[in-house]
């Protein structure tokens, strides 16, 4: 049997990181739906004030345990609200959080198409310091990201800008309830020539497509061609070939519905 | 670590490590056993509870989050909710019902009077296979029910919605072993067990089991020819997940690995690849075959090929159970559909005579025909007789899904033909099903099929033709229909393609074709004046004509309709299938119903005891039920083939109408006095039996009556000419449907569904079949497929969540005859009904289920 720490400071969960290499545990929707759970964890749900969603001039702040439920009752973009209320169901929002979504880097987290297309950062935290990566950098692959073994992450940050954001979250699954997205698309225009359309479940990290925003505001229709950044694989939930069918469409779609 | 938490008002503190699972904790160490657990992942909800006032999974979630917290189980609720549930016929198996209620429970604290699409989303994390949602969603909004004395509660209800009932994971003798069983993980193999003995002293471990550890026979099977199953397999392997060995110990012990030398063999697809057994010859396990008449007749003619997958069960319950030797008895408390089957099979492994095998059926979290066939049974009882202590196995989801039996994949081809007017002249049909690696159930499909490929129809001339295939995939074998659902999607296509081609209305050219009394079917059976198929297409019509007004065949969004028919031959195919009923009086004035038919969620324990109360003439709760203990009770056959209501409950019926002419022959009273069980006594007109004063026989009675039901059915001929059935029931349905036709999906807003039931004992339990029923149908149709290896659990394979259902109204339709079965029925019609719909919306034929987005996109590109 592993060890399980639950410290109630931040200073004691990063000493404790960097002590020994441990598996940060937040809802645990991720690392409990395994058969084996990880060997040691450390159990972040004690840490003081990293729960509520706050709201700045310039940005929100997300912080590591701030679940899909709280997502939903912020004042957060349309599209993350869209996406909270599709991730699971009830039980699963009310657990898992939205860093520890980022986190897990699955390419078909709903969170990560949205943060992307919002431009948001990352904010990790280690005995040695803070440091802020973008959202693109920070994941690297399915299942891999750039946090160091000592850090944890802190929470997201999520730049406002001066104009209303309009945004639109499109997930396509196969059944109402509980799905797992066969693709989704997120929409942010924070101003009629600053549009960005970010894909999940189409590639190994959720993508941004320049190509496709540039079409949509040249009022070009949208072609399969314009999808040449992603590399959709075929599994139990669709082919590849579906998948930028339904993704054109998906992104149609969203971008009607914010104009 | 301490943790310090109020769990349903108490304070309780635990010392127990901060990772285990909630739902462990509940379950095995505060013995809250309420607390489900299905999946062990989060994609099932059973195991949902209250953590500070929020649902959440408890399987998720470590136990050191609740320190300090508060913990709300079923176990937890007041009785307000439970009520309704009950009321309305909320819980069939009742698996699910603890999850049901917390998430209900978690709504309504936070918004006492939601609409229908807040409880969706408050429940959409909660997955029930039994009910279709619909009277889960009634209860919640307390909708009212129609006033009606039949539709009393189940009388087993009042466990399911506490909490209480227990299920097969849900006994834990003190002092039990463990048993794993070690499973190929390959469809194909020759394995060598490596050196057994380095691991024979590993601590905690008291067994390891191998094919020559089985005391009896090795082999087994449902049919007496058919014993080609192996407990524990012979270094040869025919599909993935099939046992090879099993451990016996501690819960640690038995999770030791095992070394197994593997040699793969490429897999056998259903058709090709070299015989798997000696006697089945070019695989083939056996042919179905009715023919009747010349089916060249007929010039308007349509043809279709149709193709479906495997499709699992899926029930909340994974497989459960303990074994326990009691001197020279084995006695099994697991959750099965067929506790005398179960028994005889044990006996042969075993080696010992059936009297010493006990079956205990525990309550069922759902079977649907999947728990027809041994899971657990076999090798719990060969640990428990060989340590002489209790052992106990619980499949995990991923066991429970790569191991149990599933529906069979087809490949249907089909072609009929029709005159001018519209009336069906022939009927040529070929089926082949994937069978899998053993003949469990197969026989039955390849039997069941022709006689039914026709549909409800009246065709001259028939050629109906069906093989059972081995494969090293996994065993398919009984599931809802047996391979009748998927000839249905042929069919039911046919007649919608010839009705387009004569112009005629798909609801009319059904009409015009429908087997009437005095009908012969393929098979030559004449129907008897129960067959009410014209009579549910007419209670049809009106909300088909409604649906039919919101068609829009236009556009990127199009709705459209379809109907569908089904028939069901009521028990087994020309075989038969007897039911043994004992009812009686004790000395304490006490009637006792001793039935053997085993309540899988569908009611029958409610429905035994309604029969028994209208025929003895006394009010339900006044009849005591000893269910399914092959101890206390007679044979009353396996709970499938629809057939509990109408074989179990005739053979009830007459058990209790023999106990009632005894009664009033013993006051010397008429055939119409009134009996009245009261104060231990029994009144009959004013005159006094006392109980009491008369001599109990070995059950404890004192009056009884007995009752034995067989349905009369003839032998098929060779060309399948016979009654096969001594009663069929009926249905007709119709789906709307809205089809996307740029993403290919499919919603499904509104079922009706009209069914010939005979008579309905409860109406609640039959539209809750009808509901189930049409839940699967509709999963069948649009989104379940089960890929061995790939689709293991509960979040790859799909089924309906409770914002998949629509609206159902159901129309049930009764006659002079006797009650029928409806499990089964309700879902033969469902998804040809939704395949027609597509086809109406969108021109685009599916003839591959499921429907997913990606074929239906295919199919309107074609
Ligand atoms: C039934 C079910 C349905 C689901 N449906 C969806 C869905 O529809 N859409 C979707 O996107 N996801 C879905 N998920 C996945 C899951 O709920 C999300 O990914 C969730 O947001 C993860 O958050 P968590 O807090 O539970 O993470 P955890 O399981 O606690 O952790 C996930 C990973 O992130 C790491 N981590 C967590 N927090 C931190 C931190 N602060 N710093 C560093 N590392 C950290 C963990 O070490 C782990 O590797 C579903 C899961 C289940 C069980
Ligand atoms: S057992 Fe927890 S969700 Fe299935
Ligand atoms: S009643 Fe819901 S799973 Fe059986």
């Amino acid at each position: 049997m592993g060890v399980y720490l639950r410290p109630t400071t931040l200073e004691q969960a990063l000493a404790a990181l960097a002590a020994a290499p441990l598996t940060i545990l937040a809802g645990g929707t991720d690392l409990y739906a395994l058969p084996q759970t990880a060997p040691d964890l450390l159990d972040i749900t004690r840490l003081p004030d990293l729960r509520t969603i706050s709201s700045h001039p310039d940005h929100w702040f997300v912080p590591c345990r701030a679940t899909w439920t709280d997502v939903l009752r912020s004042d957060l973009p349309a599209l993350l609200h869209q996406a909270a209320a599709q991730v699971g169901g009830r039980q699963v929002q009310n657990t898992a959080t939205l860093v520890g979504n980022l986190c897990n880097a699955s390419p078909a987290a709903d969170g990560v198409p949205c943060l992307m297309a919002l431009g948001a950062q990352v904010e990790l935290v280690s005995q040695s310091g803070r440091r802020l990566l973008e959202l693109r950098d920070f994941i690297l692959g399915p299942r891999r990201t750039a946090r160091r073994a000592d850090e944890l992450v802190l929470g997201v940050r999520i730049p406002r800008g001066a104009a209303p954001i309009r945004s639109e979250f499109e997930k396509l699954g196969a059944r109402r309830y509980l799905v797992i997205s066969i693709a989704s698309v997120a929409v942010v225009a924070r101003a009629p020539s600053d549009l960005r359309i970010v894909v999940g479940a189409c590639s190994a990290v959720p993508c941004r497509l320049p190509e496709v925003e540039a079409a949509v505001l040249a009022g070009k229709p949208l072609q399969i061609q314009h999808l040449a950044a992603l590399s959709p694989i075929d599994d139990v939930r669709a082919t590849a070939d579906y998948r930028r069918t339904a993704v054109l469409q998906l992104i149609r779609r969203a971008y009607e519905n914010i104009v | 670590m301490k943790i310090s938490s109020e769990i349903n008002g108490r304070t309780v503190v635990l010392d127990v490590p901060g990772e285990r699972r909630l739902a462990d904790l509940l379950r095995e160490d505060l013995g809250l056993t309420g607390t489900k657990i299905g999946c062990n992942a989060g994609d099932c909800g059973a195991c949902t509870v209250l953590l500070d006032g929020e649902q959440v999974c408890a399987c998720l979630v470590p136990a050191a989050r609740i320190d300090g917290g508060t913990v709300v189980t079923v176990e937890g609720l007041g009785p307000e909710l439970a009520a309704r549930f009950l009321l309305h016929g909320a819980a069939q198996c009742g698996f699910c019902t603890p999850g049901m209620l917390v998430a209900a429970t978690s709504l309504l604290n936070a918004n006492p009077a939601p609409d229908e699409a807040e409880v969706m989303d408050a429940l959409g994390g909660v997955l029930c296979r039994c009910t279709g949602y619909r009277k889960i969603i009634d209860a919640i909004l307390d909708r009212p029910v129609a006033d009606d004395p039949r539709r009393i509660a189940k009388v087993d209800g009042p466990a399911l919605v506490t909490g209480t009932a227990r299920f097969g994971a849900d006994e834990m003798p003190d002092d039990v072993l463990h048993v794993r069983m070690i499973r190929s993980p390959h469809p194909h193999a020759r394995f060598a067990l490596g050196d057994l003995d380095s691991i024979r002293g590993t601590p905690g471990l008291h067994l390891l089991l191998t094919a020559a550890d089985v005391p009896g026979s090795n082999t087994y099977g449902i049919y007496p020819t058919g014993k080609d199953q192996f407990v524990l397999a012979e270094g040869y392997v025919r599909h993935r997940g099939e046992p090879v060995c099993a451990l016996v110990g501690t819960a640690e012990a038995v999770q030791t690995d095992v070394p197994i030398a593997w040699e793969v063999l490429p897999p056998v697809a259903m058709g090709e690849g070299p015989d798997l057994h000696p006697h089945t010859p070019g695989n083939i396990l056996i042919r179905g075959r009715v023919a009747r008449g010349d089916t060249a007749q007929g010039d308007i003619r349509a043809a279709i090929a149709v193709e479906t997958g495997f499709v699992e069960h899926a029930y909340i319950e994974p497989e459960a159970g303990y074994a326990r030797r009691v001197g020279e008895t084995i006695e099994i408390v697991a959750t099965t559909q067929t506790p005398y089957m179960d028994r005889d099979e044990i006996a042969l492994i075993l080696g010992i005579p059936p009297e010493r095998v006990r079956i205990i059926p525990t309550a069922v979290g759902g079977g649907f025909g999947g728990k027809l066939d041994l899971s657990v049974q076999p090798l719990i009882a060969i640990a428990a007789w060989r340590t002489g202590r209790p052992c106990r196995l619980v499949y995990t989801r991923a066991e429970s899904m790569m191991a149990s039996t599933k529906r069979h994949p087809s490949r249907i081809t089909a072609e009929a033909a029709m005159d001018n007017e519209g009336r069906l002249l022939s009927y040529c049909c070929h089926a082949d099903f994937d069978t899998g690696a053993y003949a469990s159930w197969g026989p039955t499909v390849a039997n069941r099929v022709p006689v039914h490929a026709t549909g409800p129809y009246r065709v001259p001339n028939v050629l109906c033709t069906s093989a059972a295939i081995h494969s090293t995939n996994p065993p398919a074998g009984a599931f809802r229909g047996f391979g009748v659902p998927q000839v249905a999607l042929a069919g039911e296509a046919l007649l919608d393609m010839l009705a387009a081609r004569l112009g005629i209305d798909p609801w009319e050219i059904r009409r015009i074709n429908t087997l009437r009394p005095g009908d012969a079917s393929g098979t030559g059976q004449v129907m008897g004046q129960g067959a009410a198929l014209v009579e549910c297409l007419d209670a049809l019509h009106p909300a088909y004509l409604a649906m039919r007004a919101q068609r829009q065949t236009e556009g990127s969004i199009r709705r459209g309709v379809g109907v569908a028919c089904m028939w069901y031959g009521i028990g087994n195919t020309s075989m038969s299938n007897p039911s043994e009923m004992v009812i009686g009086i004790d000395a304490a004035g006490r009637c006792v119903l001793f039935s053997g038919a085993v309540d899988i969620g569908q009611g029958s324990n409610t429905v035994m005891t309604q029969i028994a109360a209208a025929a003895l003439g006394v009010p339900p709760e006044d009849v005591g039920l000893v269910a399914g203990d092959t101890a206390r009770t007679r044979d009353a056959g396996k709970t499938s083939a629809s057939r509990q209501t109408y074989v179990s409950g005739t053979a009830v019926r007459l058990a209790a109408e023999a106990l009632r002419a005894e009664i009033l022959r013993r006051a010397n009273a008429g055939a119409d006095a009134a009996i009245v069980l009261a104060g231990g006594k029994i009144l009959i007109n004013g005159l006094v039996l006392d109980p009491a004063a008369m001599k109990p026989d070995a059950e404890g009675l004192v009056l009884r009556g007995e009752g034995r039901f067989d349905p009369p059915t003839t032998p098929l001929d060779a060309d399948g000419q016979g009654e096969p059935y001594a009663c069929y029931a009926f249905a007709a349905q119709a789906a709307l449907v809205e089809v996307d036709t740029a993403l290919g999906t499919v919603r499904v807003l509104k079922i009706a569904a009209a069914h010939d039931v005979g008579r309905a004992v409860n109406p609640t339990l039959v539209e809750g079949q009808i509901h189930g029923g049409i839940a699967q149908g509709l999963g069948l149709a649009l989104m379940e497929e089960y890929l061995p290896g790939r689709t293991e659990n509960l979040h790859d394979y799909l089924i309906p969540t409770i914002g998949d259902v629509p609206e159902i109204e159901v129309f049930l339709v009764e006659t002079e005859d006797g009650p029928k079965g409806v499990g089964e029925p309700a879902l033969v019609a469902t998804a040809p009904a939704i395949l027609n719909a597509i086809a109406d919306a969108t021109g685009a034929r599916l003839t591959r289920v499921p429907a997913t987005p990606e074929r239906v996109l295919e199919a309107l590109r074609a």
